[in-house]
């Protein structure tokens, strides 16, 4: 085995004081303890701009909002059954992740793949909120293991299992990484500069195609979400 | 005759085999990439997918919350006969992957692709696929189960010959560079070319090079072999790991298949079976008997045959 330089490992509630997303650095390794629940499209669709109204009885801005459908049923008695859970990509989500976070003040956002340094200065930097993505992707089992319970399920008639809203109870609900932090900086970014200072010698000797594709890029540097 | 029942209750079996449980030569694989790699998240992102296969077994749970796209590969012996016929078969088919949803359970991702209606089963128009092949010889059936992951890390191309080599490696390693950032495409993962063909069987080649052809498999033309060879080695030395951090965990095998195409173009797919490879493949005998495996062993001598009679 390789030696490692070690991740620092940091146990953190969903609903963090300003201090503890402070001291929080890219490439942290966070364990969640508290609530979490699921949004994605149609939530998003139907909070903000539909007739969906966030149940008064959970305090959305003490969950974190975790990009995903859990692989996950609910019984004829009403009882849940959760297997794994994992994060869906959440560059999709851009065009709703200000808004949402205006109306939620959530802190957190889980997800897979990060989204852009642009949405992190607009949207997630005045709202103080910093943004974990899940590793692998994905460690489902590892992140089920962590939900103790399901505590709500909302429109799952309106929305279907895999959109509907799944609030969930978390114990050592990890691993994730700090991919943005508090400042705005983003891990994937700063890893992605790195290869990018290598990336032309292992394309030396390939040719482009001979019929060029509209709007292509030739340049591997440029990011692509 | 092979019962029905007995199809559909391994199908079951299948189902949730190929959700739960890492197939042993990808694993292998993934152990191996897991001690030379030096990037440290990399590295970090390896041992926690280690770590969640052994706790997916133990749990008896999916090991990645989303959970793919469940499709059947058939294999059918040239003498095997089924009760019910076609029709009865794709029923249990359906049957088995709608109970094993909720069963598992996995998670209900098929919908309508523009209403977007769900059935919470993973049922519905066209799905699941069911793929078949034809051996000359053999009372049994294969049932292959695929649960195909993600948005990301597919792409294709019409190539030309004069492209040639050179063209091939690019494509190859633009898939790589644009799916592999931040991860997309879930990577170390098995990297399925296909060659040829037409745009659809094209696809489908490179698909079932991916999900159908175990890591440590070699494409029995050496030259595409050494391709193979060449290409696994090229994905790893861009400088990106898992999750498109800085390493060298990109490819962890690399399967090209090909297939006779119009003489001008060269047409090529580049597909990625995630770090969850799930796959799991039961053979069927007349007899009633069943064993399980994990490799599908799809590409035998007579899917790749070249002549007109066999």
């Amino acid at each position: 085995m390789v030696s490692q330089k070690t991740l620092t490992k940091i146990q953190l509630n969903t609903c963090p004081t300003a201090d503890e997303l402070a001291e929080l650095n890219i490439g942290d390794v966070v364990y969640l303890n508290g609530l979490v629940y699921t949004a994605r499209e149609s939530v998003y669709t139907g909070v903000l701009d539909g007739d969906l109204e966030i149940p008064s009885e959970f305090n959305i801005s003490e969950g974190a909002n975790f990009h995903c459908s859990p692989a996950a049923n609910q019984h004829e008695d009403g009882s849940f059954s959760l297997g794994a859970v994992s994060a869906t990509a959440s560059f999709r989500f851009s065009k709703w992740i200000g808004r949402w976070l205006e109306k939620t003040k959530s802190k957190i956002v889980i997800g897979k793949g990060g989204m852009s340094t642009n949405d992190y200065a607009k949207h997630f930097v005045p709202n103080k909120t910093i943004y974990l993505t899940t590793v692998g992707y994905g460690t489902g089992a590892l992140l089920g293991r962590g939900v103790k319970k399901v505590k709500s399920l909302y429109w799952k008639k309106e929305l279907g299992l895999a959109q509907a809203m799944w609030v969930l109870e978390v114990k050592n609900f990890g691993p994730f990484l700090v991919e943005c932090d508090i400042k705005g900086n983003s891990l994937f970014e700063r890893e992605h500069k790195k290869i990018s200072l290598k990336i032309d010698k292992i394309y030396e000797g390939t040719r482009p195609a001979i019929l060029k594709r509209l709007g292509e890029t030739d340049d591997r540097k440029d990011e692509l979400i | 005759m092979i019962s029905l029942k007995t199809i559909e209750n391994t199908a079951a079996v299948l189902m949730k085999k190929a959700a739960v449980e890492i197939p042993n030569d990808y694993l292998s694989g993934l152990k191996a990439m897991a001690k030379v790699e030096d990037g440290d998240l990399s590295s970090f992102v390896l041992q926690a997918m280690l770590e969640n296969y052994e706790v997916a077994k133990e749990d008896s749970r999916a090991m990645c919350g989303d959970t793919g796209c469940p499709r059947w590969y058939i294999k059918m012996g040239n003498e095997s006969s089924i009760e019910g016929g076609p029709v009865a078969l794709e029923s249990a088919l359906r049957r088995a992957t709608a109970s094993a949803t909720s069963s598992i359970p996995l998670r209900p991702n098929r919908v309508h692709p523009l209403w977007r209606t769900d059935h919470d089963n993973n049922v519905g128009i066209g799905a699941p696929e069911i793929e078949y092949g034809f051996e000359p010889e053999g009372d049994w059936i294969d049932l292959i189960t695929v649960h195909k992951g993600g948005l990301f890390g597919t792409d294709y191309r019409m190539l030309f010959p004069s492209d040639g080599i050179q063209g091939i490696k690019r494509f190859f390693l633009d898939s790589l560079v644009s799916f592999g950032k931040r991860g997309l495409a879930c990577q170390p993962a098995i990297i399925g070319i296909g060659i040829g063909g037409s745009k659809d069987s094209c696809m489908v080649l490179g698909k079932r090079a991916a999900c159908l052809r175990v890591v440590g498999d070699k494409n029995p033309d050496p030259k595409i072999a050494e391709l193979e060879e060449e290409f696994k080695e090229l994905g790893n030395s861009i400088g990106m790991g898992a999750m498109g951090f800085v390493g060298k965990s990109m490819v962890i095998d690399c399967n090209i298949e090909v297939g006779y195409c119009h003489t001008g173009g060269m047409q090529m797919s580049v597909h990625a079976f995630c770090l969850s490879s799930r796959r799991a493949v039961a053979r069927i005998y007349d007899t009633g008997d069943v064993e399980y495996r994990t490799d599908p062993n799809w590409f035998t001598a007579y899917q790749r045959r070249e002549t007109v009679e066999w």
